[in-house]
């Protein structure tokens, strides 16, 4: 199957510094692609150049192409409105935009155009279902989104995500802010996802890396150590500084 | 969907036009003073008293003004440090333990910051009336000093509010009382913020015109004792820019020059020592 | 302990408390001060005749203080109209768009700006302002006026309140953290649309006490509008007339209030009305950002 993202000789540079270097990397479409690494090391800033917002940065150089529907992401003509629209994050703490709970899902739709009452509750119902959130919430839609815990306000940070119909899903460690439970429920969810979408996920716990990786992409110091099928990658690593980083030497 | 960028961009320049219009209206204030006032500043404008009435009177300078508003300044400011630092001193050390009497003294303070001068002015203007006293450099100094005692209070109290609690328990931990603590470990650390804030406070102080107006009076002479009227630099411009006679009128906006720049330097100073402070500020 | 050092510190102790209660009296000896003289005033005027009364006749005893309530009215919302809108856009630039070295430079303007005394700012009313209003602004309405009017006080009193206003503004918006607006623009936003639909919305308890406490220094500003703005005791029918605010009211008669009777309650309770509006305006501005920061903890729990 074709890969719907494709990286090849990237580069990024934050105020002359080398934060990532010399990135080759293809996205298979509906697996999770899971980037795995020690804190520090490029994983967020690898996500932020895909959907581009580095450009929110001062004293940025990027490098190299990000091919995506035959398109080079870092293209300057790029449009990157409608590049974040196609590539829905999902960051490490859930940002619930101060508004109600169906405003936080319609949101992304309103900002793209959809005035139709009707549309948009059809579609909050749908995407606060297929982040399983529905049922809990289906009483109090009007209430700020604020009000709801962490766990419900990231499930809803990716319902307004999915609101968008995007094609990729970056999630930045999307579990960090939360408890246990919430946390397997929504890596349960990332599971459900990938069904539909290709899903990068950014991780440093190794033991969720191992329960939903596809594909591993193991980052050390901005560099792609080594890459493979989870399966492959865990059990037979061919990397010496893999090997060290699965047996817990560098955390 | 691209009026969005399209809306974008226009805002980006509206934003672009409204910040430059700031900064070019400062620039404007300034050039305009100083292109008025500078042909009329010479030695003899800032070396002389007025001869012949400050009105009238078409010879001498503004050194009453200089020297009344400097006095006055001065002394205000001196004033309001002797209440206003062991005031803040008392926020921060003794009600810092009970976090509601520290709040409350700060929101009593912040509801003073803003009363204007001019209240100030005209209530002292009528205890002075009550006691039968006459305006004077003294008057205007007390009623300053309370007007900017708020303003002098609040900015020390951020100041020590900066220092982290753990200098004063290292300093309790050491076996010091808490009055010590105040003034041996607090003030010292902080010395260039309470510095700084008491620049500011100055700033207020030889700026304000409102206050003066009513309790410090306006003469051609300088004064020898506190019970004497004196002249100060606003009151200066206030006043004789109203006169008809050209030459009086150049001293009020000599006066502007000399006030303004007053307070660039105090502005500028501040600045330098605020950014020194927060270099050298021991982080916890 | 030594007992002098005791001494010492018990001294030092009672200084700082004394400071302290010193003041936190203050404001109420000039509250009660400025009732207490106030008050001849009411003996034998309606209070309702005071307040919307619009006849000012000091000698013969009658005292409405409606052109003086309606020109501080007047031009402290039309400076906050003029104001707001630039400090806003301001802060929004500054934060959201440029370049955090340009933030750095805008504020020692800023600071030199909040320093620059009122009578400095009247002087430049003067030479600039006043000559705009007669020779460009008025001629353009097809009205003709010396320039001494209520748009010159307002244009004057807008430009001092800027620096008090934008600073809180830029504090403001700089507290809330970058995230917020990411995610927005994650979602296909562009920048205008993140801050005007989500930054805007959550900031706005925070703006809203700027824009108040722009309101309360305006309110009391004296010397510098009462250069300007013509001191006419008449409600203004246009931004073109002169306008006569309370604080100059105050500061152009106290010399004569003690040869006309009740002049002093009169111009006492201008002030007292001035320190009571003044006081209201700090507490909503307070409630404000109080209700700002609850939300941003609530938020952030
Ligand atoms: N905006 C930025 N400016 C400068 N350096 C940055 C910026 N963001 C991240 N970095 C640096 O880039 C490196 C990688 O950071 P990041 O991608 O956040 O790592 P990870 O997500 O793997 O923990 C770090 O050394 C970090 O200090
Ligand atoms: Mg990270």
């Amino acid at each position: 199957m074709d890969p719907i993202l494709s990286i090849q000789n990237l580069n990024l540079h934050y105020s002359g510094q080398h934060i990532l270097k010399n990135i080759n990397l293809s996205i298979p479409d509906r697996k999770i692609t899971v980037l795995l690494g020690p804190s520090g090391c490029g994983k967020t800033s690898l996500l932020r150049c895909i959907n581009r917002l580095t450009d929110l940065h001062e004293d940025v150089k990027l490098s190299g192409s990000i091919m995506m529907n035959g398109q080079d992401v870092l293209d300057r003509n790029m449009d990157v409105n409608e590049l974040r629209r196609k590539t829905g994050l999902v960051s490490q703490r859930p940002y619930p935009l101060p508004m109600s709970i169906f405003d936080n899902v319609a949101y992304g739709m309103r900002i793209h155009g959809e005035r139709r009452k009707s549309v948009l509750k059809e579609k909050v119902r749908h995407y606060l279902g297929k982040a399983s959130l529905w049922d809990e919430v289906k009483d109090r839609l009007n209430e700020p989104a604020g009000r709801l815990s962490i766990g419900q306000q990231q499930r809803l940070c990716i319902a307004r995500g999915l609101a968008v119909e995007p094609e990729i899903i970056l999630a930045d460690e999307p579990t960090s802010a939360l408890d246990p439970m919430s946390s397997r429920s929504i890596e349960e969810e990332f599971v459900r996802l990938k069904k539909d979408y290709a899903v990068i996920m950014v991780t440093h716990i190794l033991r969720q890396a191992r329960r939903i990786a596809d594909h591993v992409v193991f980052i050390y110091m901005g560099e792609i150590v080594e890459q493979a099928p989870a399966e492959e990658f865990f059990s037979n690593p061919k990397e010496e500084r893999t090997r060290m980083y699965l047996e817990g030497l560098f955390n | 969907m691209k009026t969005k960028e399209a809306e974008e961009r226009v805002m980006l320049w509206i934003m672009r036009f409204a910040a430059l219009s700031i900064v070019l209206v400062l620039g404007l204030i300034i050039l305009s003073i100083l292109i008025r006032g500078l042909p009329s500043l010479s030695w003899d404008m800032i070396s002389q008293i007025p001869k012949g009435g400050f009105y009238y009177g078409k010879e001498g300078g503004i050194l009453n003004a200089i020297i009344g508003s400097l006095y006055l300044s001065a002394g205000a400011t001196l004033l309001a440090m002797i209440i206003g630092i062991p005031a803040a001193l008392y926020i921060n050390v003794y009600a810092a333990r009970h976090d509601r009497m520290a709040a409350a003294a700060r929101f009593f303070l912040d509801l003073l910051w803003g009363v204007p001068s001019i209240v100030y002015g005209a209530f002292a203007f009528s205890m002075m009336i009550l006691l039968g006293m006459r305006t004077s450099l003294l008057a205007g100094i007390v009623t300053v000093a309370l007007f900017i005692l708020p303003i002098m209070i609040r900015a020390i109290d951020e100041v020590l509010r900066s220092v982290s609690p753990g200098l004063s328990e290292a300093s309790y931990a050491l076996g010091a009382t808490r009055t010590q603590t105040a003034f041996r470990v607090l003030v010292k650390q902080t010395m260039p913020g309470i510095i700084t804030a008491i620049l500011l406070s100055f700033g207020r102080a030889i700026g304000d015109a409102a206050a003066v107006l009513f309790t410090t009076g306006y003469t051609d002479h300088i004064p020898t004792s506190p019970d004497q009227p004196a002249a100060t630099l606003p009151l200066a411009i206030f006043f004789q820019l109203s006169s008809p006679i050209p030459e009086v009128r150049d001293r009020a906006f000599a006066a502007a020059v000399v006030l303004t720049l007053i307070i660039l330097i105090i502005s500028l100073l501040a600045r330098w020592l605020s950014h020194k402070y927060e270099k050298r500020r021991i982080k916890f | 302990m030594r007992p002098f050092s005791k001494i010492r510190d018990k001294a030092a102790w009672l200084w700082m408390l004394g400071s302290m209660v010193l003041v936190l009296i203050v404001p109420v000896l000039i509250a009660y001060g400025l009732i207490a003289k106030s008050t001849p005033l009411f003996q034998d005027n309606l209070i309702v005749d005071i307040l919307m009364g619009s006849d000012w006749k000091p000698v013969r005893g009658s005292f409405g203080f409606l052109p003086f309530i309606a020109g501080s009215v007047y031009v402290t919302l039309m400076a906050l109209l003029i104001a707001t809108p630039l400090c806003l856009l301001t802060a929004i630039y500054l934060t959201h768009y440029a370049r955090k070295r340009t933030l750095r430079l805008m504020h020692p303007i800023i600071d030199i700006l909040a320093g620059i005394p009122s009578v400095v700012y009247g002087v430049w009313g003067i030479l600039v302002i006043v000559p705009l209003v007669s020779d460009t602004i008025a001629p353009m309405f097809g009205v003709s006026t010396s320039g001494y009017t209520l748009l010159s006080g307002a244009l004057v009193l807008a430009v001092m309140i800027i620096p008090f206003i934008l600073n809180i503004m830029i504090e403001v918006m700089r507290s809330i953290p970058e995230e917020l607006t990411e995610s927005s623009m994650a979602l296909g936003a562009t920048r205008w649309q993140s801050v005007k639909k989500v930054i805007m919305r959550k900031a706005a308890p925070g703006l809203a006490s700027a824009v108040v406490f722009g309101l309360s220094r305006a309110f009391g500003e004296t010397i510098a509008v009462l250069m300007v703005i013509g001191n006419v005791p008449k409600v203004p029918a246009s931004v073109f007339d002169p306008a006569y605010p309370l604080p100059s009211l105050i500061a152009n008669n106290y010399g004569e209030m003690l040869s006309i009777p009740r002049y002093d309650a009169a111009l006492m309770f201008a002030a007292l009305i001035l320190f009571v509006i003044v006081l209201l305006f700090n507490l909503a501005s307070r409630f404000f950002i109080t209700r700002y920061e609850m939300k941003q903890k609530g938020t952030l729990k």
